[in-house]
C-alpha cells in the first residue's frame, strides 16, 4: 500500500515530466512546421534571385517577346520558347501515357488475376524508379534513331524523342494512381452492375472508371506536373535551341533544360545572364503551382458531387 | 425481334473482348518497354564494365576514363543526406500522427507536403543554389548538396515514415498509456520500435532516390571533371548521374558506351539498395514477431 | 399448380472445403412470395445467389446440381450469366445505387440492352420507379445524385433499377436489414404490390417479417434445407423439431 508521502512525491514527479514531454511536443512540431518553411524558402530565394533579373529586363517583354536569345547579341529575353518547349515534350508524354496507363491501371483492377498483379506491379514499380538520366540515354541512342528511320526529317535532338520517352517514364504514376482510385470503388456498387446483367468490360466502363473519375483525372492532372518539371530527358534529347514552333520534329528546347545548360556553363554568378535561370525557375514554379491547383480543385469539386462513397 | 437481340449480344461479346485486348497490350507495351530500354543499355556498356571503371577518375581518353570521383560523390551525397533527411523526417510524421490536432494548420501541413513532393527537383536545385551555396557561403560543396537533397527527399520520408507509424495497431497505444506511460514514452517505447523497418525502409528509398537525382546537383554546379577523393563535406564533388549526362554529352562514339556502361553501374547500386531496404524491412519484421 | 418459377435438384454449393449449400431441392412457385429464414452462416444468401448465378463471380465456390428456370437449367455449359440476370434480379442488404442521377440508375440496365432512345427510356425510367413506389417522391429529382437519397429511397430505387430490365424473378437479400422501421414498412408493402407481377423471393433474418409478407417459408440451417412450407404451416405447426426450435428462440 503506497503511503500518502509516496503518494505525493510522485505526483510531483509526474508534473516535472510534462515539461519534458512539451518540449518534446514543441521539437516535433517544428520539424513538421519545417516543411512549410521550405516551400516558403523556395519561392522566396528564386523569387529574390529573379528580381534581380526583372530590375533589368521587363515583365511585359518576359511574357511577350518570342525569341530567347540571353547569351547572344543582339540579347532577346522573351520566355515564350522556352514554355513552348516544355508544353510540347509535357503535351507528347501526357498523349503517350494516359491511354497505356489507363488502360494498364484497368487491366489490374478489372481483369488481373492476383498471380499476374504480382508480377506487374512490381516491374512497374521498377520502371518508376529508373533514374531520368537513364531515360534521356534510351531516347537519345535508341528512340532517335528508331524514329529518324520512319520520318526522316527527324533531327538528332528533337521534342518527339523526348516526349515519347517521357511519356513510358510517366506511365507508373498514372497507373498506379488511377488503380488505387479504382480499387477505392466499393465491391457492392460492382456486384449491382453484374445484378443487372453487365459484363466485366460494362462493369469496368460504366461504373468503375466513372466513380473512380476524380481519381483519375487528379492522376492526370499531377503526371502533368511531373513532366513539366522533368528535367534529365530533355536535357539530354531534346536541344538547346529555344525555338517557338509547331513542329516537334525538330530541336527545342525546356525550361528545365536551359537552366541545366547555363548550371554547368562558364557564366559567373550573380550577372544577368545567370540571373535568366531564376527568372525561368520562377515561371516554372508558377506553371507547376497552377496544375496543382487545377487538380486540387477537380478532385475537390467531384468528390462533392459523389460524396457518400 | 430476336435476330436483332443477338446481334446486339455479339456486339456486347465483341466489344468485351476488344477493349480487353486493349487493356492487355497497354499493360504489356509498358512491360516490353522497360524490358528494352534495359537490354539496349546493358548490350550497349557491357563491353565497357571493367574494374577500372570503378577505379580510375574521369579522363579525356575514353578508354582510361572511370566512375571513381563520381562513386565517391554519390554515396557522400546519400549518406549524407540520409542522416539528415531521417530526424527531420521522422519528427513530423511522429508529430502528425501521433501528436497533432485536428485542426486547419495541420491539414494545412499535409496539404504543404503534398505541394513539395509536386515541385521540380531543379528547383530544389536552385533553392541549394541560392540558400546553401550562396547565402550560407557553404560554396558548392557536398554538405550543400546533401541539403538539398535531403530537402527534396524530406516529403517522401515524410509519407513513408508516417506509413509505417499507421501499421502498428491503436491497441498497443491503449495498453501502453493503461500502464502509466506518457505520450512520449509510448512513442519512443511502443510505436517507433515496431514502426522502425518500416522507416529505415523509407530511409534507404529516400536515399536510393538521392543517388538517382541529377537536375538538383547540376544546378548547384557539381563538378564535371573531377580528379580528386573528396575527404570533407566542404569538398567539391560529382556524382553518378551527372557524370553519366557528361559522357553522354560527349560527341565521341566511345563515351556513349561508356555512359551506358556508368547507367549499368547506377542501375546496380540501386537494386542492391532497393535489395537492402527489402531486406531491412523483412528481418525486422520477423524479430518484432518474436 | 402452374410451373414453378425456379425449381433447385439436388442444388449444393462449396466454397473450398466448406460444403456451404447442402443438396436443396426447392420450388419457387409463380407470383408468389417465398422467404427463406435461418440463423446466420445457414447458407440462406449462398443459396440466393445461385438462382442468378452470382456465386460465379467468387473465385473458389463451386456449384453441383441443377437450378431451373421455366424448366431449363441454369447451369448449362451454353448458358450466359448475363442473360440470366437480365431474367432474375437482385436488391442488396446495403443499398447500392450507383453515383450517378437517379435517372441513370434506373437507366442503367435498358442501356445496357441497346436501349438508347430518350423517349423509352423515359418511359421504362417512369415505370419502374413507380412500380416501386417511388415516382411521386423523386419525379422532381431525376437527375439529382441517388447518393442523396435517404436509405429508404435509395433502396426502393435499387429495386425500381432491377425492374427496369423487366425481369420474372426478383430476389431480395435481407432488403430491410440497413432500414429504419418506416421504411422496412413500405419495402414490405412494395413486395406485396410486387409478387402480383414478379415472383419474389426474400432472404431475411426477420421472422416476423417473413410471416408478415410471405406465402411460403423454408427454412435453412447448417446449409441443409430443412423445412418448406406454407407460411401459416411452417410457423403454427412446423412439422420438423428443428424448425419449431427456431421459430419459438431456442436458438438463433
Amino acid at each position: 500500500m503506497a503511503s500518502p508521502e509516496s503518494r505525493a512525491g510522485s505526483l510531483r514527479k509526474r508534473h516535472k515530466e510534462k515539461l519534458s514531454e512539451r518540449i518534446i511536443r514543441q521539437a516535433l512540431f517544428l520539424s513538421a512546421i519545417f516543411s512549410i518553411v521550405v516551400l516558403i524558402a523556395i519561392l522566396v530565394t528564386i523569387a529574390y534571385q529573379a528580381i534581380g533579373f526583372f530590375e533589368q529586363v521587363s515583365i511585359v517583354e518576359f511574357l511577350t517577346e518570342t525569341r530567347w536569345t540571353p547569351l547572344f547579341q543582339p540579347q532577346h529575353f522573351g520566355v515564350l520558347p522556352l514554355v513552348a518547349g516544355t508544353l510540347w515534350v509535357s503535351a507528347i508524354a501526357l498523349f503517350t501515357a494516359v491511354p497505356i496507363g489507363l488502360g494498364a491501371a484497368v487491366f489490374l483492377s478489372e481483369y488481373a488475376p492476383d498471380r499476374v498483379r504480382r508480377v506487374v506491379k512490381p516491374i512497374l514499380e521498377i520502371l518508376a524508379g529508373i533514374p531520368t538520366v537513364v531515360y534521356g540515354y534510351f531516347a537519345l541512342t535508341f528512340v532517335t534513331p528508331l524514329l529518324v528511320r520512319f520520318l526522316p526529317t527527324v533531327t538528332v535532338f528533337n521534342a518527339l524523342s523526348a516526349g515519347l520517352v517521357m511519356g513510358i517514364m510517366i506511365v507508373p504514376m498514372v497507373s498506379s494512381l488511377s488503380e488505387d482510385a479504382m480499387i477505392a470503388v466499393p465491391d457492392l456498387l460492382r456486384e449491382g452492375a453484374y445484378a443487372l446483367g453487365a459484363r466485366r468490360h460494362e462493369v469496368a466502363t460504366r461504373v468503375v472508371v466513372p466513380t473512380a473519375l476524380s481519381g483519375i483525372v487528379a492522376s492526370i492532372i499531377l503526371s502533368m506536373s511531373r513532366a513539366v518539371g522533368e528535367t534529365m530527358i530533355v536535357s539530354i534529347a531534346m536541344g538547346s535551341t529555344p525555338r517557338l514552333t509547331l513542329n516537334p520534329l525538330e530541336s527545342m528546347q525546356a525550361m528545365t533544360a536551359y537552366i541545366t545548360q547555363i548550371s554547368l556553363g562558364e557564366i559567373p554568378f550573380g550577372t544577368l545572364e545567370y540571373n535568366t535561370i531564376f527568372a525561368v525557375g520562377i515561371t516554372l514554379f508558377a506553371i507547376v503551382f497552377l496544375v496543382n491547383l487545377v487538380a486540387y480543385w477537380f478532385t475537390r469539386r467531384y468528390s462533392e458531387l459523389y460524396s457518400g462513397l | 425481334m430476336k435476330a436483332r437481340k443477338t446481334g446486339r449480344k455479339t456486339r456486347r461479346r465483341l466489344t468485351g473482348t476488344i477493349l480487353l485486348s486493349l487493356f492487355v497490350l497497354s499493360t504489356g507495351i509498358a512491360i516490353i518497354a522497360l524490358t528494352v530500354l534495359i537490354i539496349d543499355t546493358a548490350s550497349d556498356g557491357a563491353p565497357w564494365l571493367s574494374w577500372h571503371l570503378l577505379t580510375n577518375f574521369s579522363s579525356r581518353d575514353p578508354k582510361q576514363a572511370g566512375l571513381r570521383s563520381a562513386l565517391f560523390g554519390s554515396i557522400w551525397i546519400a549518406a549524407l543526406t540520409g542522416a539528415i533527411c531521417f530526424p527531420l523526417g521522422v519528427g513530423s510524421a511522429i508529430y502528425l500522427h501521433e501528436y497533432a490536432p485536428k485542426n486547419r494548420l495541420t491539414s494545412f501541413i499535409n496539404l504543404n507536403i503534398f505541394n513539395l513532393s509536386g515541385v521540380p527537383s531543379i528547383l530544389y536545385g536552385l533553392l541549394g543554389l541560392g540558400l546553401f551555396v550562396d547565402l550560407l557561403a557553404l560554396g558548392r560543396s557536398i554538405i550543400a548538396g546533401a541539403l538539398t537533397m535531403a530537402l527534396l527527399v524530406l516529403p517522401m520520408m515524410i509519407v513513408a515514415s508516417r506509413e509505417a507509424l499507421v501499421t502498428v495497431p491503436e491497441g498497443r497505444r491503449f495498453g501502453a498509456y493503461a500502464l502509466g506511460a506518457s505520450q512520449w514514452q509510448v512513442v519512443r517505447r511502443v510505436v517507433l520500435p515496431e514502426a522502425l523497418p518500416g522507416i529505415l525502409t523509407g530511409t534507404v528509398l529516400a536515399m536510393s532516390r538521392a543517388i538517382g537525382e541529377a537536375a538538383p546537383m547540376i544546378a548547384i554546379s557539381a563538378l564535371l571533371y573531377v580528379t580528386f577523393d573528396p575527404t570533407s563535406p566542404l569538398d567539391r564533388f560529382t556524382v553518378l548521374p551527372i557524370q553519366i549526362f557528361n559522357w553522354i554529352s560527349r560527341p565521341q562514339a566511345a563515351f556513349a558506351g561508356l555512359a551506358a556502361a556508368g547507367i549499368i553501374v547506377l542501375l546496380v547500386l540501386l537494386l542492391a539498395m532497393n535489395a537492402v531496404a527489402i531486406l531491412l524491412r523483412d528481418r525486422y519484421q520477423k524479430r518484432v514477431r518474436e | 399448380m402452374s410451373e414453378p418459377a425456379i425449381e433447385t435438384k439436388a442444388l449444393s454449393v462449396w466454397f473450398g472445403r466448406n460444403h456451404a449449400v447442402r443438396n436443396v431441392a426447392l420450388e419457387i412457385q409463380t407470383n408468389q412470395i417465398t422467404a427463406i429464414i435461418g440463423p446466420s452462416g445457414c447458407g440462406k444468401s449462398t443459396l440466393l445467389r445461385c438462382f442468378n448465378r452470382m456465386n460465379d463471380l467468387i473465385p473458389n465456390a463451386r456449384v453441383e446440381g441443377v437450378v431451373l428456370l421455366n424448366g431449363e437449367n441454369i447451369y448449362q455449359l451454353d448458358v450466359d450469366p448475363t442473360e440470366i440476370r437480365r431474367r432474375v434480379g437482385m436488391v442488396f442488404q446495403k443499398p447500392n445505387p450507383f453515383p450517378k442521377s437517379v435517372y441513370e440508375n434506373a437507366a442503367f440496365g435498358p442501356r445496357l440492352n441497346g436501349i438508347n432512345s430518350e423517349s423509352e427510356l423515359d418511359s421504362i425510367v417512369r415505370k419502374s420507379l413507380e412500380a416501386a413506389a417511388l415516382w411521386d417522391e423523386v419525379k422532381d429529382r431525376l437527375n439529382d445524385s441517388a447518393i442523396g437519397l435517404s436509405g429508404g429511397q435509395q433502396q426502393r430505387l435499387c429495386i425500381a433499377r432491377a425492374l427496369a430490365v423487366d425481369p420474372q424473378v426478383i430476389l431480395m437479400d435481407e432488403p430491410c436489414s440497413a432500414l429504419d422501421p418506416q421504411a422496412t414498412a413500405k419495402i414490405e408493402q412494395l413486395m406485396t404490390e410486387l409478387a402480383k407481377d414478379y415472383t419474389v423471393v426474400v432472404v431475411t433474418h426477420n421472422m416476423q417479417q417473413a410471416a408478415r409478407v410471405s406465402n411460403s417459408t423454408a427454412f435453412m440451417y447448417l446449409g441443409e434445407l430443412v423445412e418448406y412450407g406454407p407460411t401459416a404451416q411452417i410457423f403454427e405447426s412446423p412439422k420438423n423439431e428443428l424448425t419449431e426450435n427456431y421459430i419459438t428462440g431456442r436458438f438463433g
